[in-house]
């Protein structure tokens, strides 16, 4: 597609192009390397403002607050739990549910099928759920994280389309030489889907890593089975409280210690959004990949 | 896309000896109906207590019977149309201004030229997605906040001349979640866009070029016909999630002094049927969305049948 001689209205074109994808780069990434240097910058110190990407008087004590809460270590011990526990579970049921419907075979295959894909549009919505988990006696347990959301249509289907994509004679010469149906989804359908079970792992990884609206809903009087997002929600409503007004933060600033509840907050996110920026860039090509077979959506 | 369910395979004939060599199958399909049935299935039951005036006391099988009074309730009650209208506002903002930004920045990054570069901006692009909405929302509020960054600039360039609380003024108030949705998901969204843009014939456009033809004629006539089924599935898929599209944010950045503008039907179900215990008009409120999102999927479908293009079902 190289052209012999670009045009004056290319080159108009290429410089616009380039100053927006700059802009675009700077928009996305300023709001978070400043809050990456406020979490280093003392916190009294930085109501003043004017701090932008560098901190102006370094320090660790944001960082020594938030690992000294004991909350926040619970917060985010159940959210690493939650994380495996939650990923683990959903990546093995989805997969088995996927290879049942994606099997030929399979006497109720498009019954099944249809069974889980209202799922996607139909739900009993917030109040009957809640009484739900009641009843199940799932509220107020670590269970509510993992087991509600365990199977969910849309994975599935991601998982349904690239299983169906594999080659019948697979299964057929497998179990030719007597293999049953588990040993067909374990050791030959299973190592064949590593991509795509990479991709729904990211996706639940996520999901999980990121969830306070369940922490908050089911679990408010546990604090033993708080989550590191509904902390971090906890300190953002602090902050928003005494929001913005100057007079506020310095009379926050008056106690003894430096930090004051937007440096700490500033640390606390920084903490935990590390682990996700660290993986995403690497597992890349998998939700590329995902996405594109999934058809779309989260 | 990823619907090609059709198979012509001969159907199966259910006989026992099949039944018996399916039993693993079968036993696991079992399994998950009764998984689906509980988790999925049986919360619609409690569509009951929208008819009724539940008390937990009572349960569903004692308590009075009020046929369609709590939905005639929800349309007299002014609060319940202002957050319908609010619902509906932000969710047609945010479907409209992250569809556009997608397809927009999709196009553009494609039009780089330079392989690393293209990859670089790709890959800071996802970053948003994977923050939670927590740590967004309190990013936008400091960056919105008297003495954030967004002032600071605006005051610089001589825009305004007083800091501006963005946060108290009702009109800001959408646009703020619009911009919190794209900033967040612009990037996501285009990864699907740039796959189509990839699979267009690169012949076309190098005949165009033979042709004459500039960059904006080949993005006008080859490469936004060549990703139209894609966008006309994904609007599709979207328009049922409008009514959706508003929790999160709006619990997180809403305040007493925007409320009127801030809250949505999902924050008035949390209201009213959690934190007020009036389960029966928190749950038809919740019947109300999800029975207009189910007819606006239908409706979205039916059009896209009509103008013959892709559709879900």
């Amino acid at each position: 597609m190289k052209k012999k001689k670009s045009s004056i209205a290319d080159k108009i074109f290429v410089a616009c192009n380039t100053l927006f994808m700059i802009a675009f780069v700077v928009i996305t990434l300023y709001p978070v390397l400043n809050t990456l240097a406020i979490s280093f910058n003392d916190g009294i110190d930085a109501v003043r403002g004017g701090i932008y990407l560098v901190p102006r008087k370094f320090t660790l004590e944001n960082y020594q607050t938030v690992l000294g809460k004991q909350n926040m270590m619970t917060g985010a011990y159940i959210t690493l739990l939650r994380t495996i526990i939650g990923t683990v579970f959903a990546l093995v049921s989805n997969a088995l549910l996927a290879f049942i419907v994606s099997r030929k075979r399979f006497l109720f295959k498009s019954q099944l099928s249809l069974f889980w894909v209202i799922t996607m549009y139909v739900n009993g919505g917030m109040i009957p759920v809640f009484l739900l988990y009641r009843n199940l006696h799932l509220t107020g347990t670590f269970w509510v994280y993992v087991v509600p959301g365990a199977v969910s249509a849309f994975n599935m289907l991601v998982l349904r389309t690239y299983m169906q994509g594999l080659p019948d004679s697979l299964e057929e010469s497998a179990q030719l030489d007597g293999a049953g149906y588990w040993t067909v989804f374990s050791k030959i359908i299973s190592p064949l889907c590593k991509p795509v079970y990479a991709t729904v792992a990211l996706f639940v990884a996520v999901y999980q890593w990121n969830s306070w609206f369940d922490a908050m809903l089911y679990n408010r009087m546990k604090s033993e089975y708080t989550t590191l997002q509904y902390e971090l929600m906890k300190l953002l409503s602090s902050v928003m409280q005494q929001s913005g007004s100057a007079a506020n933060a310095a009379a926050a600033g008056a106690t003894a210690s430096a930090v004051t509840p937007v440096s700490v907050r500033a640390a606390a996110t920084i903490a935990t959004m590390l682990p996700i920026i660290c993986l995403y860039p690497f597992l890349q090509r998998y939700f590329v990949a995902g996405l594109t077979i999934g058809g779309v959506k989260e | 896309m990823a619907r090609n369910t059709k198979t012509n395979a001969p159907a199966v004939k259910i006989t026992w000896k099949e039944v018996k060599r399916q039993k693993f199958l079968l036993f696991w399909a079992a399994v998950f109906v009764i998984y689906g049935v509980i988790f999925y299935y049986l919360p619609l039951g409690g569509w009951i207590m929208a008819f009724q005036n539940y008390k937990p006391k009572d349960g569903f099988l004692h308590s009075k019977f009020v046929g369609f009074d709590k939905f005639i309730f929800l349309f007299q009650d002014d609060t319940f149309l202002k957050v319908l209208r609010n619902t509906l506002g932000m969710g047609i903002l945010n479907l409209v201004s992250t569809f556009i930004m997608a397809i927009v920045f999709a196009i553009l990054l494609n039009e780089v030229r330079s392989k690393i570069g293209k990859k670089a901006v790709q890959t800071i692009s996802y970053l948003p997605h994977f923050l939670s909405w927590i740590i967004v929302t309190g990013i936008l509020h400091d960056a919105l906040s008297t003495s954030g960054i967004v002032n600071e600039v605006l005051m610089k360039l001589n825009i305004i001349d007083k800091e501006v609380n963005f946060f108290a003024h009702p009109g800001f108030f959408w646009p703020i979640v619009a911009f919190a949705n794209c900033w967040k998901e612009t990037g996501w969204n285009a990864i699907i866009y740039l796959a189509a843009i990839t699979s267009i014939d690169p012949c076309l456009y190098e005949a165009a070029s033979i042709d004459g033809a500039g960059r904006w004629a080949k993005i006008r006539y080859i490469t936004l016909p060549g990703i139209k089924p894609t966008i006309m599935i994904l609007l599709l898929m979207n328009v049922g999630n409008v009514l959706n599209a508003g929790f999160e944010v709006q619990y997180l950045l809403g305040n007493g002094l925007i409320k009127s503008v801030s809250d949505t039907i999902d924050i008035y179900v949390l209201t009213w049927g959690i934190s007020q215990n009036d389960y029966s008009l928190g749950t038809a409120a919740g019947i109300f969305k999800s029975v207009v999102s189910i007819i606006l999927i239908v409706i979205a479908n039916y059009m896209a049948k009509r103008a013959g293009e892709e559709r879900l079902f």
